[in-house]
């Protein structure tokens, strides 16, 4: 039996989901570009899907730009805009300390090009302040970026009150919700943002899709210029069955929203305090309350994560660390590092993140397990030390 | 596994064999700024590269982070050895302290029974003693038995060779048939952290303090010049001293490296001639038999690729030994690994004071 817990990094896709790729695959080869009857079926998929795509976020079908993914989204987001204001005085970039290296990178790739940035630390609860960022706020700012709910411990971060002191200096609101959408409500009118990322692949549509909801009227220079697809917003031939997928997985996400985020949520509860309960010297990082409902992120104490993960893969059991590094090894979390966490408590934990084809069987399994495998590698680190 | 088409064979041979092999490659040094200020072993291809190979045997693969590890030991002593006017041997400190210290603990986490590497060198139990015995691998060219000297008898009782008793081409042989992506991937020949081979600039960058100014002397004091640092020299050296017109070598017999001296900063240099030694002593000394009460009648090597001379070798007690040889040696090294061996088999080992 394989565990596939690991839901934060990708999810496998719903049947309807393969069923809508694949058929796009096979029947709307046409480009959505041409006037004849194969461009209008595939520009009709595109169609519908952007429809699907608003109505999850609450937004205008013309407020969606489909992109080639949550990376892509944010990229367009930050650059985009800061593009449009570059020879104005807004010249200034405020960002969480816990944004995914998509926003973290292109903001330090921007700060090479004379941008300057600041980044609003957080505390041991893994929520971001909007106090913080109001003290962060200048006269040349020109856009927050905050995720809304983050990849790592999952907690939700309060972005419309953020969104609300973006505004009153006259700065953009952008949030990552790669994390958030398809498994909460995000509504951009109630959050206020006028920028919002999200990736197909995070809520079991296939990778290669995602999409960036621009408010009217948000100027915008295009990250690639060519065409004139997506209102001359991002260039090139659209991937017409990956967005179909994006599309159906959209409408399944608000269809089941309520029911599987309680499922789920009652999973990651079960785990949560199984592996509490079963395994001495864990805790809980992050806020337990304003959270995601698949997500949970643990510290085993002395205990490497890296070989805990690897333990539990060798187990069948997929979980998941920080971020992984170019090479494939794991980092010491620059999350839990920026919510002021020793060094030892940034390698000692491990995400656990559920979805869609999670049991509690698998639930059962490795609370079940995992205490036999912290057990040797605690025996071991002792042993090591004595040495 | 490195990446190489040693580690690459010595995993396929024992999947081959039947055995559950887990592939683990060592991440250790950062590579988030890509790769161009890297060495040749273990750089970003070289992970892709073994991960391929892990695929195409079909094993899991997994990359551990030994860069906080690696750089507090062995790196950190390779500069502290080189600024101390020593050569130092970081392969040998890897695998002591590294490969099969840190990594085989990781190893046991795992339920494994042995840490394989594609070292060219044998281990066999010796039924009577009880011991392991590590021996030189069959490819007297390739033989890396030198590097693995202070390995202890718990560590070499859990170590696989699987290519020890191959010839390098029948790795390489084996490679092609089995269809490993690296089969002919060149050898590595430079020390993996140091990026173009040079150790002085690494050894700079990492501790400038070390890069002042000193004196060439001669071996009765006279100054013939002026170095950079002595980080820049190793006993035996000959070239680059800088010295083309000194009066020493009026004679016109070349000028070579005698000693280095830290605490004066000079290089002292002389004829070859006085890099003659027929003792030595070492420190850190890892015996792989039985401490010997008296005299051992060995052959000593006291640097890779170099021939193993006949030695009385002598325990001194506290880890320390001394080594007389028949016949004087050209350029005993401070800082490198001084191995005794019984033909192929490895007595022990130390580090020349």
């Amino acid at each position: 039996m394989r565990v596939y817990f690991d839901y934060n990094a990708t999810t496998p896709l719903s049947q309807e989901a393969v069923d809508a790729v694949s058929r796009a695959t096979r029947d709307l080869f046409g480009n959505a570009s041409s006037v004849h009857h194969f461009g209008q079926q595939a520009k009709a998929a595109l169609d519908e899907a952007r429809s699907a795509v608003a109505a999850l976020v609450n937004a205008d079908p013309s407020e969606i730009v489909f992109t080639s993914g949550g990376t892509e989204a944010d990229n367009f987001a930050i650059r985009g805009a800061a593009e449009a204001l570059e020879g104005t005085p807004r010249r200034h970039l405020v960002v969480s300390a816990i944004e995914h290296e998509a926003v973290l990178n292109t903001v330090k790739a921007l700060a090479r090009r004379g941008w300057t940035t600041t980044l609003v630390p957080v505390g041991h609860s893994g929520i971001v302040s909007p106090e913080r960022v109001a003290e962060a706020m200048t006269a040349g700012t020109a856009l927050v970026s905050t995720m809304h709910a983050n990849n790592e411990i999952g907690t939700i971060q309060p972005i419309a009150d953020i969104a609300r002191i973006a505004h009153e200096h006259g700065a953009l609101m952008h949030t990552d919700a790669v994390q958030s959408a398809g498994k909460i409500p995000v509504d951009v009118r109630t959050l206020g943002v006028d920028l919002l990322a999200l990736s197909a692949h995070k809520f079991n549509g296939p990778k290669g899709a995602g999409a960036l909801f621009v408010k009217r009227g948000t100027r915008m220079l295009p990250m690639l210029t060519g065409g004139k697809h997506e209102r001359n917003r991002r260039a090139g031939t659209e991937n017409v069955p990956a967005i179909a997928g994006l599309g159906v997985a959209a409408r399944q996400a608000s269809a089941k929203m309520a029911a599987e985020a309680a499922r789920v949520g009652a999973l990651r509860d079960r785990l949560e305090a199984g592996i509490l309960r079963a395994v001495p010297g864990t805790v809980v990082n992050g806020s337990p309350g304003a959270r995601v409902p698949n997500t949970t992120n643990i510290s085993f104490d002395r205990v490497e994560a890296e070989s805990l993960l690897i333990a539990l893969d060798l187990e069948g059991v997929a979980v998941s660390t920080g971020s992984a590094c170019s090479s494939g090894t794991l980092e010491p979390s620059h999350v839990l590092r920026a919510m002021g966490f020793p060094s030892h408590r940034t390698q000692n934990s491990l995400r656990f993140s559920l979805g869609l084809f999670s049991t509690e069987e698998e639930v059962d399994r490795v609370i079940a397990i995992l205490p036999g495998l912290v057990d040797k590698l605690r025996a071991l680190t002792k042993r090591t030390v004595s040495a | 596994m490195s990446g190489g088409v040693d580690s690459s064979v010595a995993a396929a041979l024992l999947a081959e064999q039947g055995h559950d092999v887990i592939g683990v490659s060592m991440q250790l040094y950062d590579q988030s700024e890509g790769q161009t200020s890297f060495g040749s072993c273990c750089s970003l291809d070289d992970l892709h590269d073994a991960r391929r190979v892990a695929a195409a045997i079909g094993i899991p693969h997994y990359i551990m982070n030994f860069e906080r590890q690696f750089d507090e030991q062995v790196m950190s002593n390779f500069v502290r050895e080189y600024a101390a006017g020593r050569t130092p041997l970081p392969c040998a400190r890897c695998n002591a302290d590294l490969k099969f210290a840190t990594l085989a603990e990781r190893a046991r986490g795992f339920d494994a029974d042995a840490v394989a590497t594609g070292h060219y060198a044998r281990v066999e139990r010796d039924e009577a003693s009880g011991r392991v015995r590590l021996r030189r691998g069959l490819d007297s060219g390739k033989d890396q038995a030198y590097f693995l000297f202070s390995l202890t008898q718990d560590q070499l009782a859990r170590a696989l060779f699987p290519v020890g008793d191959r010839s390098k081409e029948a790795v390489r042989e084996y490679a092609r048939a089995r269809r490993l992506p690296v089969a002919d991937k060149p050898d590595s020949q430079e020390i993996c952290f140091v990026p173009d081979d040079d150790y002085a600039a690494f050894v700079t960058r990492r501790a400038p303090e070390t890069a002042h100014v000193g004196q060439v002397v001669d071996e009765r004091g006279r100054v013939l010049g002026e170095h950079a640092g002595i980080h820049h020299f190793t006993v035996g050296q000959r070239k680059g001293l800088g010295l083309s017109s000194s009066p020493a070598s009026s004679t016109g017999s070349p000028l070579y490296v005698l000693a280095l001296k830290p605490a004066e900063g000079q290089v002292v240099v002389g004829p070859r001639a006085s890099l003659e030694r027929t003792h030595l002593t070492a420190s850190g000394v890892n015996w792989l038999i039985d401490v010997p009460a008296g005299a051992v009648r060995a052959t000593a090597q006291i640097r890779h690729r170099h021939p193993a001379a006949p030695a009385i070798v002598r325990s001194l007690g506290n880890a320390r030994a001394e080594v007389d040889f028949d016949t004087p040696q050209i350029a005993v090294t401070p800082g490198q690994a001084v191995v005794f061996y019984d033909r192929d088999v490895v007595l022990g080992g130390g580090w020349i004071d």
